[in-house]
């Protein structure tokens, strides 16, 4: 009974940080650098794609991929936002979204054309996929992969951001740019890294998901609606905040769809409207 | 204003119908309705690929006709059947179709049903599968299937071949309902107990929750349907976490769980599933072979699936209906001449229920094995003319008409 | 958010202003001579002319409270969906006359966002984005489990409308479909002039410019933000009626989070607070979204994608926006 509990718990929590991972790119760029990035599944998408590909045409094992599913769609980020994301740094949330949501319709329609239409499944390394069971507790080992991934990211990432020099510049920047820029910080440069840190965690985000979500070219949209409800209810730029209420959320939805299945779709959606009425800066709310 | 307008609008379209060319009399014009893009896109290339496919076999003349296709993508910003009846119209007051044909899902038809009935254009259903559709116009033909006829018949042999309980999941919208349906009735009828059920969310990535439930029921058997795409493969995994696979639990399912995509994913976890479906490209005929050989070139590789079959039949129907009229593209003409119909297709002999205008067709029992380093479904029984269940039962309390429309 | 500083706002008193902005311009009656064209030059393309006219007043009532309130909605197909709903089974219980099933739609969206509308005041910027889309996602699964009510995922089956006014029925060329809805569009449009251009909608602007300044020089914010949200949700609703009624069938797709997100891209396409943005963007969205299907069904959305961007880049504030600064800095030149 109790190992039936526990087990859930253990499953929503793993979905939770596969939502984490997918999602703690979208809280570093909509929160410090205050850029609407709608497209920040298509970042995820590349990823995935990236790990496909290298794992079926050239042969790759899986981990190997990880590392060049985050390069990969990193440096397509830092190009797009070079030529597009830097023109829009001070024009309304309204025109982000609209140039984002183009981004995103082109890759759809640009993975359709190269990638074709079809699911794209990965032949996970035999050592990944099945499960351990210790007495009645039994826990799929890539779910248990898939916790250490995201709790190895939100280290680097808290360690990264507040305790190193690289941290304060990004902070300095995002708090008051102008006086940044006055200290002789090259704001640019901090900009374009950060949200290429972003999309690349999203890269690495989708590479992961690939054995849990699937992969096809509609993944650019499909998971946006997740990735905000995450951002939002955990408070923008808030790592804390992204990871607590993925975890949550991922909980939240296992349990509620176990034993209330009838309504398991509502209570998703349910939290979130509740959480953000109560408050509307997110649970980690770094600033209002 | 309003009566103003209306005037203007009759004046113009009086004059535009009689200014419109007599369309010249050697064409013959079909038009595609389907989810080209978006989430449901590759339904699309395969039925569309299909019709290709068919289209280089059998030379693009039928009745001294020339034969044109008009597609029109139905699947803008997700299922839009406002859009798809918008299409359905303009293929028939714009386009001049002779013939409409496709139907990703199952709004989409049932949106457009009238425009068939009004217009009197035959509307060939290549994949939307719910039940009741071809019930809605005396103009819809189907060549796909009904999702009854092959889960209603899963769930007879199961009762059949010694199961006494099952627990059944399915995704919760309409094919998903209706096959939870087609399989409890069936299976309760042949003697056997549903233990419990549970439907799914359509949008659900992670299945977890609904794994351990079903091991909680400790059933001796599960039947599953969700729809393609990463859905099967999910479902599959989060079975398998749980240390639910055939060898634990006999596991049924519709043909989604174990397409090639699916067991691509699924891996050895998927051996022993058990499927009734009606087509899979293993099927061994020489037509089929040749379907077969033929889909891997247009597809890169891809075997072709339901989808593509029933697309590949749909094209074949009306190629037939056509020689039968001489050419003759009267939309009575052309329905009289498909009701009946008996032909081989790739997934075996099929024909037109005269009195639905549904499919006629053999479901498959199959089970999913390892044939040569590779899973694949293995047909081990199968049912011949199969009718759908739920116009059967409509028929027989008195619900359908001499057309098969319901009452 | 857009600034939009007439010129002349400090030299004139308010009351003048409103009634300079009230008056109707050439280019206006231009604009709306030239809906009446697809009668005569396009009889084949009125089905879709309807289904525009429809979005541009979805897009209308959107623009109510993200280009003049400043609420961004992420969720504006509850009321969509909502009004789309209770016209369908209205006509469907077998009271099939459009103009009170139309009415109907509208009350029934009116309650809807009189009781979201307390949710609504007390959040803002990316969380009321997010509360909106998360109380139509609700709405959206309410639906989909209703199904002895509105059929689910197979749609809303059996709705048969009466013939228009008695005479015209809904016809295979959309003639009735697009006079109806062309009528429509236009009566709700001189009502939310009306409504902008009112010391009411000077207030809405305030709000927009700064929400805590308000309620100094005695406008009471969060009762204006209830009332405009009130107003768009019910303006939303007859546009949902109105798809229903011209395309007798209600799908759960008029309440999901791509119709709220498309519409909001069709208000920005056109340029927000403009009256007239809502409108271009559902005519130029739709209609390229037309076109580019039919060339290439598969892969139209790369230009579709690539035409938002490039507006973006080229025309900031939308197609209106950008091109009222191109005008403003041509002027200034000659």
């Amino acid at each position: 009974m109790i190992a039936r509990h526990i087990s859930l718990l253990f499953d929503g929590f793993a979905y939770g940080m596969l939502l984490f991972v997918l999602s703690v790119g979208l809280s570093v760029t909509l929160g410090m650098m205050n850029f609407v990035n709608l497209a920040h599944g298509t970042f995820a998408m590349i990823g995935g794609y990236t790990t496909v590909m290298l794992m079926r045409s050239a042969g790759w094992p899986f981990f190997a991929t990880l590392p060049v599913a985050f390069v990969g769609a990193a440096a397509t980020s830092l190009v797009l936002e070079r030529i597009l994301y830097r023109r829009l740094y001070r024009a309304s949330d309204l025109d982000q979204s609209l140039l984002t949501i183009g981004i995103v319709f082109v890759s759809i329609a640009a993975a359709a054309y190269v990638f074709g239409t079809g699911q794209q499944p990965v032949q996970l390394p035999a050592y990944l996929r099945g499960r351990v069971e210790f007495g009645d507790f039994s826990f799929g080992i890539y779910r248990m992969f898939l916790v250490v991934a995201a709790l190895v990211i939100t280290g680097l990432l808290v360690l990264g951001l507040e305790y190193t020099r690289f941290g304060s510049r990004v902070r300095a920047c995002v708090d008051n740019q102008r006086m940044a820029r006055g200290l002789g910080l090259n704001v640019d440069a901090v900009f374009s890294i950060t949200f290429a840190l972003g999309s690349g965690l999203a890269g690495l985000g989708g590479a992961l998901g690939i054995e849990i979500v699937g992969l096809d070219p509609n993944f650019a949209f499909k998971y946006l609606v997740y990735m905000l409800i995450v951002v939002a209810v955990g408070g923008l730029a808030s790592i804390r905040g992204a990871f607590v209420t993925a975890a949550m959320l991922g909980i939240i939805d296992i349990v509620s769809k176990y034993y209330v299945p009838e309504i398991g779709a509502f209570v998703l959606y349910f939290v979130m409207v509740s959480f953000l009425v109560w408050r509307p800066a997110g649970l980690f709310a770094r600033r209002s | 204003m309003d009566k103003k307008i209306a005037g203007l609008a009759g004046l113009a379209a009086a004059t535009l119908l009689a200014a419109s060319p007599v369309y010249a009399d050697g064409t013959v014009k079909i038009g595609l309705i389907m989810t080209y893009s978006g989430q449901f896109a590759d339904l699309a290339t395969m039925m569309d690929n299909a019709i290709k496919l068919y289209v280089k076999q059998h030379g693009d003349t039928v009745a001294g006709k020339k034969i044109e296709f008009i597609r029109k993508d139905s699947g803008t910003g997700g299922t839009a059947p406002d859009v798809a009846k918008r299409l359905a119209q303009e293929l028939v007051v714009r386009d001049k179709a002779d013939i409409i044909a496709g139907f990703s899902l199952t709004p989409e038809a049932l949106a457009a049903a009238d425009v068939g009935t009004e217009a009197k254009k035959p509307m060939v259903i290549t994949n939307a599968a719910t039940a009741i559709i071809t019930t809605r116009s005396p103009y819809f033909v189907r060549t796909s299937t009904a999702l009854p006829q092959p889960i209603g018949t899963l769930g007879g042999w199961a009762a059949k071949s010694g199961i006494k309980q099952a627990y059944t999941m399915v995704s919760d919208y309409g094919p998903g309902i209706d096959s939870e349906g087609a399989f409890q009735n069936a299976f309760k009828q042949g003697g056997g107990q549903i233990v419990g059920s549970v439907r799914f969310p359509v949008a659900n990535p992670d299945f977890s929750a609904f794994a351990q439930r079903l091991k909680d029921s400790n059933s001796e058997a599960v039947f599953i349907f969700v729809p393609g795409g990463e859905q099967p493969a999910a479902l599959g995994k989060a079975l398998a976490e749980r240390g639910i696979t055939p060898k634990t639990m006999k596991v049924l399912s519709s043909g989604e769980l174990t397409n090639d995509d699916a067991l691509k994913g699924l891996g050895d976890a998927a051996l022993g599933i058990i499927s009734g479906w009606t087509y899979d490209h293993r099927h061994k005929s020489a037509l089929n072979a040749e379907f077969v050989k033929g889909m891997n070139e247009l597809l890169g590789g891809r075997n072709p699936d339901q989808f593509a079959v029933s697309a590949y039949d749909g094209i074949h129907l009306i190629y037939e209906a056509l020689k039968k009229t001489n050419g003759n593209t009267d939309g009575d003409a052309l329905i009289n001449a498909m009701k009946g119909m008996a032909w081989e297709s790739p997934r075996g002999p099929i024909s037109i229920d005269p009195e639905t205008r549904d499919i006629i067709q053999t479901i498959y029992l199959r089970r999913v094995e390892n044939i040569g380093g590779q899973l694949g479904n293995v047909e081990f029984d199968k049912v011949e003319k199969v009718k759908d269940p739920v116009k059967e039962k409509m028929k027989a309390d008195g619900k359908l008409t001499a057309d098969g429309l319901a009452k | 958010m857009t600034v939009t500083t007439a010129p002349a706002l400090a030299t004139l008193n308010p009351r003048e202003l409103l009634r300079a902005h009230v008056k109707w311009r050439h280019l206006e009656t231009l604009f709306w001579l030239a809906t009446l064209l697809p009668f005569l030059v396009a009889p084949t393309y009125l089905i879709l002319g309807s289904q525009i006219a429809i979005a541009a007043l979805f897009a209308l009532s959107l623009d109510l409270i993200v280009g003049y309130a400043g609420l961004v909605s992420l969720g504006h197909a509850a009321f969509f969906g909502f009004g789309a709903y209770t016209a369908g089974l209205i006509a469907k219980a077998g009271w099939g006359e459009p103009i009170t099933g139309l009415l109907a739609a509208a009350f029934a969206a009116m309650v809807l966002g009189y009781l979201t509308s307390f949710i609504i005041v007390r959040i803002s910027h990316f969380a009321l984005i997010m509360v909106t889309l998360g109380l139509c996602l609700l709405l959206y699964e309410v639906a989909n489990k209703a199904h002895w009510l509105t059929g689910g995922d197979d749609g809303l089956q059996g709705v048969r409308m009466w013939p228009l006014l008695g005479m015209f029925r809904f016809d295979l060329y959309g003639r009735t479909a697009f006079a109806y809805s062309l009528v429509v569009l236009f009566g709700s449009f001189l009502i939310l002039r009306r409504l902008i251009n009112s010391p009411f909608g000077l207030s809405l602007r305030g709000i927009r410019e700064n929400a805590r300044r308000m309620p100094a020089i005695g406008s009471p914010s969060s009762n204006r933000i209830r009332t405009v949200y009130i107003i768009s949700g019910t303006f939303a609703g007859i546009a949902g009626g109105l798809l229903a009624q011209t395309t007798e069938f209600v799908a759960l797709d008029a309440l999901s989070f791509q119709r709220s997100a498309e519409i909001l891209v069709m208000l920005v396409l056109g340029g927000a607070g403009r009256l007239y943005g809502g409108l271009v963007g559902a005519l130029i969205f739709m209609v390229a979204r037309d076109q580019l299907a039919d060339m290439n069904p598969q892969y139209w959305y790369f230009w579709l994608g690539l035409l938002l961007i490039a507006v973006i880049i080229f025309l900031p504030n939308g197609i209106l926006g950008g091109c009222a600064r191109l005008l403003a800095r041509w002027r200034r030149r000659a």
